[in-house]
Parts: structure tokens; C-alpha cells; sequence
């Protein structure tokens, strides 16, 4: 279990708000250099996980281990970390050179080395022309840079942030989230940031915790959470997914509506009641008759771009529509309308098998 | 090894000092609040030689009829005066906030005026105007001013003011998308004034009712000034206190007074809440259209009100400087001498220096105090009960306090006996009566800065208090002056809470206009009144000049 690259990590960590159990067990393991994001829905403890890291909040049990060392017990002073909130928390008085320098200004850096550092971080966050600029003359986008460039002044090796960019609008959004890729990619500084923007955690990360009711569901890389989810849950937070009931008919073979797929040691024993997952891409609408295909009635379509969404009212989920996404190129290229019957196919390599638990 | 168990707060230095700051303040309140208190209520339950005797006071009190009656004075004087504020208020605050008269500005102002006077200031204007040598006295159609006619008059005039402010905050939070909608329903103005302005100020009124109710119910300087025969509880204590020296009934009066008191406070509390909820969708502002009738006639109205109050403030004037009224009208500045001793200059110079203490230190507490309680991380149960104690002088009478205080700090066996009888415990008597309004302002203050300056000031090894002085205390400047301010008119204004406190070389001035008015100098004490008028306007214009010009300064990045 013991990772030589670990930088932080934490053991069975649990919170308690009164009788509320805000985390349960959490145990993660981050890599000196790492970019990792905290995804899940609202709720989940991503931000009190973060904020027990920075000791802003006291964990009921656990520990939590920075650099080899045990810094659960230690107060927020004492530990190493920059920090980012949503509100940024920019000190409305003093300019930009000043919320910057704020930090260095105690450790009793002597005013040109503070200048220098300063003018540093503004050019390596592209601010140089604001540097007397208060924060409320600045936009949000500048105030989240002015933020991560205080947050790093004093050269904290561990930089924290949450949902520093859900106060933006979307187009600066996307925007700045590159930027932050790029200002991981450059100062090698291990990051950890907390969203519940999926799309957002799987552009960047370099690896995904995600989270649910105060647990860990999964950890990985954003291709791995994707293609291999764990679990239902992950499934169907990350991304979109069909669920379709089956049954084991043996250890290679799962029915599904009377049809037989074959999998690849599913791993389930016979007669066990199933969910196949199947992302909408992973659909293939095919107009010749093959082996286990099934059918569906077009009831809905919808024009996103680069695909066609596609909803089917299908016998094998009696409860809700099948999505296919169809790429606007390639070789299907008659027309969909609603009222169509269509045919699709699943490929097991593309499908994960969860066991069904209501 | 890993399995470690944390539970307790890993301490900041930080949070250490704020934890030993927080005991600090609890045992403060203690001392000067929650004893003083208990030594009141003992004394109640005492007899001549101090054995504990039970209800028995109370049943003497019960029994008396002309002690029991004063209870019934000080309802009716409270209760008429509190209708005829609400309904006077309520006017003038519709046409500041509701219409589209000229001049809001100078009527604002005008009719904030009596804050900066003492109370008793109204009550020797009405003197003059209907004393018995009063210019006017034929419109009392034979009546005495002195009694409940002068009392009811001049609380009017000092209470005016604190209505209106709370008044015009209830109207000004009105909303226009109803007015737009009683528009478009082409409901007439009278009918939109009754469905959507009057709800709308409902807890406004109701809170209003409570404030002033409590302000005329336990108020001190003013019966006593023109009060006459006509006994309410405040001089019932006083009489029973200084004249007869019977500290029990002082006693068993004051929590008379006092039940009252804390039952309307409770019943204002209960609908500021409600009030709170009611406005969290907080509206479109409302900005009145101009409807000639309804304007002239509040024009007319305002002008008749601020006409009164420069009247009462002008005849006080006029009589501090007439020779002999109202016989010999021609002006003279020999009512300044104050020729009665001990109650001179001095007490004046006295009042300004324990308004500057009161107001420096008051402000300090206060702020430090709001600051613990809202932003501290440890220790909720103990903030909450400091927060709950710091709402406590809202509810007291200033003549309960300060009795409490001589009862407390009078105790020989006390070791804070000596700041008896010292500016000192005038000091503290005034930071506590005036704590919970500045309290409240600061509170409101301290919560709209963002709840992470404290998280990001450690993250960056910055302690808390480094920052409380770096950002906190600067953006907070505006309300840190504010408080100041109210502190220091208070103080010099304030009469109720002293009464008992001053001794011999500690005289105020508010108190010393209550004595040459005893004596029958009332020239000298409408001198004594003006002059704190004159200095609280002088410390307002200071304030005013600091806030527009210093402020520009330390308060650049507000509005660009
Ligand atoms: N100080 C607190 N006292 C009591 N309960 C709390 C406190 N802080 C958080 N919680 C609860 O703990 C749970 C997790 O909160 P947390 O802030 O970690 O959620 P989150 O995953 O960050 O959600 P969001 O995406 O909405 O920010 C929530 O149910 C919240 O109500
Ligand atoms: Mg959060």
C-alpha cells in the first residue's frame, strides 16, 4: 500500500458535524506533483476534505500525512499549504501588490525582495498592468488569478483550491481552467482542487477522487473513471450512461430481453440480476440485421454540433429512453426523425457490468 | 503508528488569544452586568438591616396605594406618548421616504436634533413656553404643564427621533414592483397606501411601538424635571433612593420598572425576527412619483414639525441667555457663571471627558468584543452566551443599572469598591447602558466582510490579529466612527444611568441641569442643556469632516 511518491495522503479520516457524518473513512493517496481534482455532487464533503487538509477544520478521526509527517494535529499556521476559496477572499483594502504580498510582509522579506516576488507572480499570472488596482477593480477572472498568486507567494509546496472557478461565467470558465493546467504544468506544484463540474475535473486532472455521501467512490485517471467506472454511481455522475437490466447466463454470457451478449469474465455468478452500462457513444445504430440486435422508437433528437443525440423508447429499459450520440460524420448517413424504429448494437468490449441492487 | 485519534482543536496562537479574550469579556459581564444585577434583586428581597425577608417588600409596595399608583402614571404617560410618536413618526417618514417633497435633507436633519440634546432640554423649553410664567400658557385652557401634559409634550420631542429612524428604515425597504402592481390595478393612491405602504411598515410600527413605549416607560430626566406632583416609577425610585434613603423600595421600584421593560423588549426582539425573514427576498427599490395634493400637505406637515423642534431648541436658547424671564427680556451671558457650586463648568468638563473615555473605550470593547463573537472558530457555546448577554443592557433601564451599581459596588467587602464614586465606574455604567445598539451595528458590520479573511490570513501564517488590525478594523472604519459617535452623544446626553454614579467631583453636566433645576436656576439649567447641545453638534461636525475627508483617504477602494 505504501506509495515512495506520496506526498499527502490521509488514513480513514472521518468528520463528524454533530451527529452528521460529513466524511466516512476516507483514505486517498496524492503524488508530489500530482493535479487531482474532488468531484462530486453538493453535499459530499469535498470541501470539508479540503478544509481538514488545511486544518481549517478538525477531523474526528484519521490521520493526515504531508511530506512523510503527521500534520492532522497541527494547527493551519503551522502547516504547508496555499489556499484558493470560491469568493477568492481578496482583502478589499489593500491592492493588488498588497493582497500579494501580504504573506511575505510577515515572514519579514525586506521591501525589494517583496517588490521583486511580487512583479514575479503578476507576470507569471499576467496581471503586471494591475498591480495597484483594487480588487474590486478587477474581474472575476483576474481577482481568482490575484487570489492563486497570493495563495503561492510564500511558496507553499501543497496548493489548495475550491471551485475557484464556479464564480465565473462559462466562456472564461474553460478559459482559465487551461490556464491553471498550464500553471500546474509549470511550477510542478502539487494541487488539489475541489469541483462538481465532471467536465471540468476530467479536462484537467491528473487523476479524479470522486465522491459521494462523505466517501471515496473511485479514484483514477479521468480516461480510466470514464471508461471503467466502478460502480453505478460513477457511471452515471460521470458523463452519461444507459442502464439496462440483465441476468447471468453464465460466466461469459449475459441475456439481455431474451438476447445473449458475450462478455469476457464478467465475473459474476449465473443468475444474478445485473445492470450493463453503456455510455451513448458506445451505441451503434445500424440499419442491417445482425446478431443481438435490438429496437427502439425514435421519440426525440437533438442537434449538439458535433453529434446527434438520439432518444429511444426501447423495450430493454422499460423506464426510461435509451440515449445514443451519433458523430455527424462517418458512414451512417440516413437521417434520423422521431417516429423512426431503429436498430442497435452494443459492443461488450465498450459495456461495464454492475450487479443490480434496488 | 497512523491510527491516531485527533479530536480536540489544534490550536492557533491565534486561537488561544481569542479563547483568553473570550473569558476576559465573560468575566467582565459578570462584573459589571450580571452581579450588579443579582445585588439589586437581593437588595429587593431585603429588610433595613439586610436579612433576607422574601416577597414581603413587594407586598408593602402592593399595599401602598401612592407608590402603586406611579405604576399607573408611568403606563399612561408611556402609552399616550408612544400613540402620538407612532402616528407623528409614521407621517413624517412617509413623506421623507414615500413622496416627492423639496428639502428631505434639512427636514432629516432637523428632526434628529433632540438625539444630540438631553431629554430634560424639551421639558425646560416646555417651561418657558407653558410654565407658569410661559408665553403660552393660556392654550393649556387653565391646565398645569407640570404633569402628565409637560411629560407626554416633551417625550414626544426626544423620542421623536429614534421612531423615525426606524420608521423610515421600514419604508425605505418597500418594495415597487407592488406599487407597480397596485398601479397597474389602477387602485387609487389612498387604497395603495392602505394595501401595499402600511403592511409593508407593519413590524416597523410594531417595533417603534416597543421602543419608544420602553424609552418614555422608564425615562428619568424628563418627569423629573416637569413632572410636578405627578409621580412615575423613575422619580419614585429616585425619591425613595436619595431623599428617604429607603434602598429596599429603590429596589422592589426598580424591578417594577424593570418587568415591564424586559417585557417589551422580549415582544420587539419576537418581531424583528419575524421582521428578518420577511425580507430576505429583498426587493426592486422604490422611487415615489410626484402627486401634488399628498406633497403639499406632507410639505406643509414637515415643516410644521421641524418648526416645533427648532421652537423647543430656540426657546431653550432664548431663555439661558434672557436676563430675568419674563421680566426683563434683554440678553446676557451671566447664566453661564452657573454660581451654584460643584455644578459649574466642571461638571461640564466632567461630561466631556467621560463622554471621550466612554466613547474611546466603549468602542474598543465593543468592536474587539462583536469580532470574538462573530469570527472566532472554537468555543460556539461559549460566543453564544456572550451574545446573548451583550443583548441584555438593551433591556435594562438606565436607573435600574445604575442603582444596581451603587448596590454592587457600594459593598465593602467588594474589592471593585474603589471605582466608587470615580469617573471610572461612570465610564463603565455608560459602555454598558449604550453596549447593545453599537453592539448590534458592529455585528451587522463584521458579518458582510467574507468568512475566509480569517482562513487565508493562516494559510499564509498571518495571526488573526495582525489582520484584525490590517483589514478588518479599516473596512470596518465607517461603523468604528459611527459607534464612537453614538457613544459620546449618549454619554453627554445620557441622565437616568448617572443619577446615582457621580459623586462630588465627578458631577455631569445633564446632571447638573437637573439640579439647578431643582434649585429654581432654570436659566442655568437650559444654559447647561444648551451647552451639550452645542459641544455634540461640535463632536458630529468633527465626525463629519473626518468621514469625508480622512475616510477619502483610508477608504479609496470603496467606490471606484
Ligand atoms: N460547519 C458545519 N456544520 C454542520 N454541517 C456542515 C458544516 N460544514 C459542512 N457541513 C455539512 O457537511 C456536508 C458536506 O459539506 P461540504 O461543504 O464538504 O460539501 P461540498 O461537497 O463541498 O458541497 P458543495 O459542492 O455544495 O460545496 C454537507 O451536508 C454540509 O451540510
Ligand atoms: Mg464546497
Amino acid at each position: 500500500m505504501e506509495n515512495a511518491n506520496s506526498y499527502l495522503s490521509t488514513k480513514k479520516l472521518s468528520k463528524f458535524f454533530g451527529e452528521f457524518l460529513a466524511l466516512d473513512n476516507v483514505s486517498i493517496d496524492i503524488n508530489a506533483g500530482e493535479f487531482v481534482c474532488f468531484l462530486g455532487p453538493s453535499g459530499c464533503g469535498k470541501t470539508t476534505l479540503l478544509r481538514c487538509i488545511a486544518g481549517l477544520e478538525v477531523q474526528s478521526s484519521g490521520t493526515i500525512i504531508q511530506n512523510s509527517e503527521i500534520i492532522s494535529d497541527l494547527p493551519t499556521s503551522q502547516r504547508d499549504f496555499g489556499i484558493v476559496f470560491q469568493s477568492y477572499a481578496l482583502f478589499p483594502n489593500l491592492s493588488c501588490f498588497q493582497n500579494i504580498a501580504y504573506g511575505l510582509e510577515n515572514l519579514g522579506w525586506d521591501k525589494k525582495d517583496t517588490a521583486k516576488r511580487v512583479e514575479e507572480l503578476l507576470s507569471l499570472v499576467g496581471l503586471s498592468d494591475h498591480i495597484g488596482k483594487y480588487p474590486s477593480q478587477l474581474s472575476g477572472g483576474e481577482q481568482q488569478r490575484i487570489a492563486l498568486a497570493r495563495a503561492i507567494a510564500t511558496s507553499p509546496n501543497l496548493l489548495l483550491l475550491d471551485e475557484p472557478l464556479s464564480a465565473l461565467d462559462a466562456k472564461v470558465r474553460v478559459h482559465l481552467r487551461q490556464e491553471l493546467k498550464n500553471f500546474h504544468r509549470r511550477l510542478g506544484l502539487t494541487t488539489v482542487m475541489v469541483t462538481h463540474d465532471q467536465e471540468e475535473a476530467l479536462a484537467i486532472a491528473d487523476r479524479i477522487f470522486v465522491m459521494d455521501g462523505g466517501k471515496i467512490m473511485q479514484s483514477g485517471t479521468p480516461e480510466d473513471i470514464y471508461a471503467n467506472s466502478k460502480n453505478p454511481f460513477v457511471a452515471n455522475f460521470i458523463g452519461m450512461t444507459n442502464f439496462i437490466e440483465g441476468e447471468v447466463l453464465n460466466k461469459n454470457v449475459i441475456t439481455i430481453d431474451n438476447k445473449q451478449i458475450d462478455f469476457v469474465d464478467h465475473g459474476f455468478t449465473k443468475s444474478t440480476k445485473v445492470l450493463v452500462a453503456a455510455r451513448p457513444e458506445c451505441i451503434d445504430l445500424t440499419a442491417k440485421n445482425e446478431k443481438n440486435m435490438f429496437d427502439g422508437t425514435v421519440v426525440d433528437v437533438e442537434f449538439l454540433g458535433s453529434f446527434l443525440r438520439i432518444y429511444l423508447n426501447t423495450s430493454i429499459m422499460p423506464n426510461q429512453r435509451l440515449i445514443v450520440d451519433k458523430p455527424m460524420i462517418g458512414n451512417f448517413d440516413k437521417s434520423i426523425a422521431v417516429g423512426d424504429v431503429v436498430g442497435f448494437t452494443m459492443s461488450p468490449t465498450h459495456l461495464n457490468v454492475y450487479e443490480y441492487d434496488r | 503508528m497512523l491510527g491516531r485519534k485527533s479530536k480536540s482543536l489544534a490550536a492557533d496562537k491565534s486561537d488561544k488569544i481569542g479563547r483568553v479574550l473570550v473569558f476576559i469579556y465573560l468575566a467582565l459581564f459578570f462584573c459589571f452586568l450580571v452581579l450588579p444585577l443579582f445585588a439589586l434583586m437581593s437588595k429587593s428581597m431585603q429588610n433595613a438591616d439586610g436579612i433576607f425577608i422574601g416577597l414581603e417588600n413587594f407586598v408593602v409596595y402592593l399595599k401602598d396605594p401612592t407608590l402603586f399608583k406611579s405604576f399607573f402614571h408611568s403606563l399612561f404617560v408611556a402609552f399616550v406618548s408612544t400613540v402620538i410618536v407612532v402616528f407623528l413618526g409614521f407621517l413624517y417618514a412617509f413623506a421623507l421616504q414615500c413622496t416627492c417633497i423639496p428639502f428631505k435633507g434639512f427636514f432629516r436633519v432637523v428632526s434628529l436634533i433632540p438625539l444630540l440634546s438631553p431629554s430634560i432640554l424639551a421639558a425646560i423649553a416646555l417651561v418657558y413656553w407653558f410654565g407658569n410664567q410661559g408665553v403660552f400658557k393660556e392654550l393649556l385652557l387653565g391646565n398645569s404643564i407640570y404633569g402628565p401634559i409637560g411629560i407626554i409634550m416633551a417625550s414626544v420631542y426626544w423620542t421623536f427621533p429614534h421612531a423615525l429612524m426606524i420608521l423610515s428604515t421600514s419604508l425605505s425597504l418597500s418594495d415597487a414592483r407592488l406599487y407597480e402592481a397596485s398601479d397597474a390595478l389602477k387602485a387609487s393612491k389612498l387604497r395603495t397606501f392602505f394595501t401595499v405602504t402600511l403592511p409593508g411598515a407593519k413590524y416597523g410600527i410594531i417595533s417603534t411601538t416597543f421602543v419608544v413605549f420602553i424609552l418614555v416607560f422608564t425615562d428619568f430626566g424628563v418627569p423629573k424635571v416637569i413632572g410636578g406632583n405627578y409621580n412615575v416609577l423613575a422619580t419614585d425610585i429616585y425619591r425613595e433612593v436619595v431623599g428617604m434613603q429607603n434602598f429596599q423600595m429603590g429596589a422592589v421600584i426598580s424591578i417594577v420598572l424593570l418587568i415591564p421593560a424586559l417585557l417589551a423588549f422580549a415582544l420587539d426582539q419576537f418581531f424583528r425576527k419575524r421582521q428578518a425573514s420577511q425580507l430576505t427576498s429583498r426587493a426592486v427599490v422604490y422611487v415615489p412619483k410626484p402627486h401634488k395634493v399628498r406633497d403639499n400637505l406632507l410639505l406643509c406637515y414637515c415643516l410644521f414639525i421641524t418648526a416645533l423642534v427648532l421652537l423647543m431648541l430656540g426657546m431653550a436658547q432664548f431663555g439661558a441667555l434672557v436676563k430675568f424671564w419674563p421680566y426683563n427680556l434683554s440678553l446676557t451671558l451671566k447664566h453661564y457663571n452657573f454660581e451654584v457650586a460643584g455644578l459649574g463648568w466642571d461638571s461640564f468638563y466632567n461630561s466631556i471627558r467621560m463622554s471621550l473615555w466612554a466613547a474611546f473605550f466603549g468602542t474598543v470593547i465593543i468592536f474587539i468584543g462583536s469580532y470574538l463573537i462573530e469570527k472566532m472558530r472554537s468555543d460556539k457555546s461559549l460566543r453564544d452566551v456572550l451574545q446573548m448577554i451583550a443583548l441584555m443592557p438593551m433591556a435594562i433601564p438606565g436607573i435600574v443599572l445604575g442603582l444596581a451599581y451603587i448596590f454592587f459596588f457600594n459593598m465593602k467587602d467588594n474589592p471593585l469598591n474603589f471605582i466608587y464614586a470615580t469617573m471610572i465606574i461612570l465610564v463603565i455604567n455608560t459602555i454598558v447602558h449604550f453596549y447593545t445598539v453599537s453592539h448590534l451595528s458592529a455585528i451587522t458590520a463584521i458579518k458582510k466582510l467574507d468568512s475566509e479573511f480569517e482562513s487565508v490570513s493562516l494559510s499564509l501564517k498571518v495571526p488573526i490579529y495582525k489582520m484584525f488590525f490590517r483589514v478588518t478594523l479599516p473596512v470596518c472604519l465607517p461603523t468604528v466612527f459611527d459607534i464612537f459617535i453614538y457613544l459620546f452623544c449618549n454619554a453627554m446626553t445620557t441622565v437616568s444611568g448617572v443619577i446615582f454614579l457621580y459623586s462630588y467631583d465627578t458631577t455631569l453636566a445633564s446632571v447638573s441641569s437637573i439640579h439647578l433645576d431643582e434649585q429654581g436656576d432654570v436659566a442655568g439649567a437650559a444654559a447647561m442643556a444648551m451647552l451639550i447641545v452645542y459641544i455634540s453638534f461640535l463632536v458630529r461636525g468633527i465626525h463629519t469632516i473626518i468621514s469625508t475627508f480622512l475616510m477619502k483617504r483610508t477608504q479609496a477602494w470603496r467606490n471606484i
